[in-house]
C-alpha cells in the first residue's frame, strides 16, 4: 500500500493543469481521492484561503508558519471508545452494535447494525434482527436491557455497572472499522496526541497529524491552544434516512480557560481555528444568540452547518478532505465557497491525497 | 497542585507504596483510579478506601501488555474523568531470588524492562498529552537507589530504573513550560512485598511504613516550589510540614 502511495505521488508531479480523470487513472483508483491509510507524521495539508482565490498543498508539519502569533488553535480533547460491540439476542441472533453517544452511568445509546463485519460496507450489512423494547441482549462481556428503541437507534441500560462496566466494555469492544481497510483497526490508532475522556463514538480525526512537535511548534510560534469535549457521533449508521440527519445532536463540554481565550483572542485580533468540525459546532453552539452570552459549561450541539451558515467564533478550520456530495463537504461550504473547496479537492486528487478518515489534511483560512 | 478533585491514576495500586499512595491521595479529595493485575487484592484495597469515604476505582490489567494500556487509560477516564496525576509504582524485580547479571537470562532482562520503563512509557504517552494541552499535571516514577548504586545482583531492575530516571528527566525537558510536572522519586527502602522478595532476611523494623513515604510523595505532588520538574527526588530527605 506504501508503494502503490509513493508510486502516486509521483504520477502526480504532472505538470500544472492536469486534468482530474488522468490523475485518477495514473492512481488507479476509482475515486478522485485516494483512500489509503496515511501515516500521522507525514500527512499532506490543502490550504484554502477563505478570502483570495487561492489553494495550495504543503506538509502538514508547516501549519505553524501558516498561522500567526496570537491565533487560537481550538482541539477536540475526546478519546475514542471502543464503539463497536458484537451483540447477540436470546434468540441466538447476531449484530452489531456501535455506540453513538458517552456512556451515561449505565445507560448505552446506539445504532444496531446486521451481523456481519467491516469488510463489508455499512450500507451494505444485513438489517440487523428484530429487536424490542424489554428484550436482553449480550454484548460480549456485557448484558444489557433494551429500554427505547426507534427503528436502529437503540436505548439500553446495562446489568454491569462502574468498574465492571468499564472493564467488560474495553475488554469486548472495539473500535468502529472502516470498510476499506483489511486489518482491524486497533484502538491506539484512533486517538489523538492529547485525548482525554472517552466520549466519542468515531475519531475527532481532523487532530491525529498534530503530533507534539507541530503542537509546540505552534506554541512556540505564539500560537495558543485550547481544548474542548466533544462528543464526536458515528459517521455512518447504514441507513439512508438516519445518514442524512447526520450529525446528530451531540453533547460537548467547554472549559473556562477555552472561553476566555477565544475572547482574549478575538478582542486582540486574533484568528481561532477549530480543529475538525465537532469543535466548530461546540464553539458555534455555545455561542449562538439563543443561550445568550459565550459561556463555559456543556451543552449539546444541535446546529447544521453549510454554506448559509454565518459564522461566530470560528474563523478557520482544519479537517480531512472530503469531496463534494459528502455530509463534510457541506459543513466546509460555511468557510469557503463551493467552487474553491471542490477545485482543492481537484488539486488534492491530482497530487495523489487521499480522503481516508485517517488521511490527508484540509486547512480553510 | 491541589489534590482535592483531581483524577489521579496509580499502578501497582493493590499494596504496599501503591495502595498507600492510593489511600493518601483519596485522603485529600482525589478521585483515583487504581491499577493492578491481581482483581481481588486490588478489590480490597478500593473498598477499604470506599469505606472511608473516598473515591476509587479498580481497573485489573498488567501494564506489561502493550494492547493493555488504551483499555487502562480508557477506563480510568470513564470511570474518574480527567486524570491530572500518574504515578508509575508497578514494578517488578524480575526472578527472585536476585541473580547476578551473567546469571540474568536475557528473556528475564527485557521483561523487566517491559514492566518497569516501557509500560509506564506507553501510559504516559496516553495521558500526559491532555494534562500539557490543559496546562496541568503530574507523572511520578518511582524509582530506587538501584537506579543511580551499582548492587550485584540487582542488575534488571537496577538498569530498568535508571532508564526510568533519564526518561523522567528528558520528559521534563520536552513538556518544559506546559504546566506538566515529571519528578522520579526515590521512596528509600519500605516494608512491602517487593522489599521482602529482594532481601527476604531484613529488619523490618528498620524499614519505612509505606503511608509515611505515600504522604512525602504527595506532599512533593502539590508543591511545585520545592518539588521541581525533572527532578530526582529521595524521600527520606523530604520533610514535611506536619
Amino acid at each position: 500500500m506504501m508503494y502503490a502511495r509513493a508510486y502516486a505521488r509521483y504520477a502526480s508531479l504532472a505538470p500544472a493543469g492536469t486534468r482530474i480523470d488522468e490523475a485518477r487513472a495514473s492512481g488507479g483508483s476509482s475515486s478522485a481521492l485516494r483512500s489509503d491509510e496515511v501515516s500521522r507524521h507525514s500527512v499532506q495539508l490543502v490550504t484554502i484561503d477563505r478570502m483570495r482565490d487561492e489553494v495550495s498543498i504543503t506538509k502538514f508539519a508547516s501549519l505553524p508558519s501558516l498561522l500567526r502569533a496570537g491565533d487560537l488553535v481550538v482541539v477536540n480533547d475526546a478519546a475514542t471508545l471502543p464503539a463497536s460491540l458484537v451483540g447477540r439476542t436470546e434468540r441466538g441472533e447476531d449484530f452489531e452494535l456501535r455506540l453513538s453517544r458517552p456512556i451515561d452511568g449505565n445507560r448505552l445509546f446506539g445504532v444496531l447494525l446486521g451481523p456481519g463485519d467491516h469488510r463489508t460496507r455499512t450500507e451494505h450489512r444485513a438489517p440487523p434482527p428484530p429487536i424490542a423494547i424489554g428484550d436482553v441482549v449480550s454484548l460480549g462481556a456485557l448484558h444489557a436491557r433494551v429500554v427505547a428503541a426507534a427503528g436502529r437507534r437503540i436505548e439500553l441500560i446495562a446489568r454491569e455497572t462502574g468498574d465492571a462496566l468499564w472493564q467488560a466494555l474495553y475488554a469486548s469492544g472495539k473500535p468502529v472499522q472502516y470498510a476499506h481497510r483489511a486489518e482491524l483497526l486497533p484502538l491506539y490508532a484512533v486517538q489523538t496526541a492529547y485525548a482525554g475522556r472517552p466520549w466519542a463514538a468515531e475519531m475527532p480525526s481532523a487532530g491525529r497529524p498534530l503530533t507534539w512537535d507541530v503542537l509546540l511548534g505552534l506554541r512556540r510560534a505564539g500560537v495558543q491552544i485550547a481544548t474542548l469535549t466533544h462528543a464526536a457521533g458515528l459517521s455512518s449508521t447504514g441507513d439512508d434516512a438516519l445518514d442524512r440527519a447526520l450529525p446528530w445532536p451531540e453533547r460537548y463540554e467547554i472549559p473556562r480557560r477555552t472561553v476566555e481565550l477565544v475572547a482574549d483572542t478575538k478582542a486582540r485580533g486574533g484568528r481561532v481555528i477549530a480543529i475538525g468540525t465537532t469543535v466548530v459546532r461546540a464553539l458555534e453552539a455555545a455561542a449562538h444568540p439563543s443561550i445568550g452570552a459565550f459561556h463555559a459549561g456543556s451543552g449539546v450541539a444541535t446546529l447544521r452547518l453549510d454554506a448559509d451558515y454565518k459564522l461566530r467564533v470560528v474563523d478557520g478550520l482544519v479537517s480531512g478532505l472530503h469531496a463534494p456530495g459528502e455530509s463534510h463537504f457541506d459543513l466546509s461550504s460555511a468557510f469557503a465557497p463551493r467552487e474553491r473547496l471542490t477545485r482543492a479537492i481537484e488539486l488534492a486528487a491530482q497530487h495523489g491525497l487521499s480522503s481516508h478518515e485517517l488521511g490527508d489534511a484540509c486547512l480553510i483560512l | 497542585m491541589k489534590i482535592q478533585g483531581t483524577g489521579a491514576l496509580v499502578t501497582g495500586a493493590s499494596r504496599g507504596l501503591g495502595r498507600a499512595l492510593a489511600e493518601a491521595l483519596a485522603a485529600k479529595g482525589a478521585r483515583v483510579a487504581m491499577v493492578a493485575r491481581d482483581a481481588a487484592p486490588l478489590a480490597d484495597a478500593v473498598a477499604t478506601i470506599r469505606a472511608r469515604g473516598g473515591i476509587a476505582h479498580a481497573i485489573a490489567a498488567d501494564i506489561s501488555n502493550k494492547h493493555a494500556v488504551h483499555a487502562i487509560a480508557g477506563q480510568a477516564q470513564g470511570l474518574i474523568g480527567e486524570v491530572g496525576i500518574a504515578i508509575h509504582n508497578a514494578s517488578t524485580l524480575g526472578p527472585v531470588p536476585l541473580r547476578l547479571l551473567l546469571d540474568t537470562e536475557c528473556e528475564d532482562l527485557a521483561a523487566v524492562v517491559e514492566t518497569n520503563l516501557v509500560g509506564p512509557f506507553r501510559l504516559t504517552k496516553i495521558l500526559a498529552g491532555a494534562m500539557a494541552l490543559r496546562g496541568e499535571g503530574a507523572i511520578v516514577h518511582i524509582s530506587s537507589d538501584a537506579a543511580v548504586e551499582a548492587y550485584p545482583r540487582w542488575g534488571a531492575y537496577s538498569i530498568s530504573k535508571a532508564a526510568q530516571d533519564q526518561l523522567s528527566r528528558v520528559l521534563a525537558a520536552e513538556l518544559a513550560d506546559t504546566g506538566v510536572r515529571v519528578l522520579a522519586v526515590d521512596p528509600g527502602e519500605m516494608d512491602t512485598k517487593m522489599h521482602a522478595d529482594a532481601i527476604p532476611d531484613a529488619d523490618r523494623a528498620s524499614l519505612q511504613r509505606p503511608a509515611e513515604v505515600a504522604a512525602r510523595i504527595v506532599a512533593m505532588i502539590e508543591d511545585g516550589e520545592r518539588a521541581k520538574s525533572g527532578a530526582r527526588l529521595v524521600a527520606p530527605n523530604w520533610q514535611v510540614a506536619s
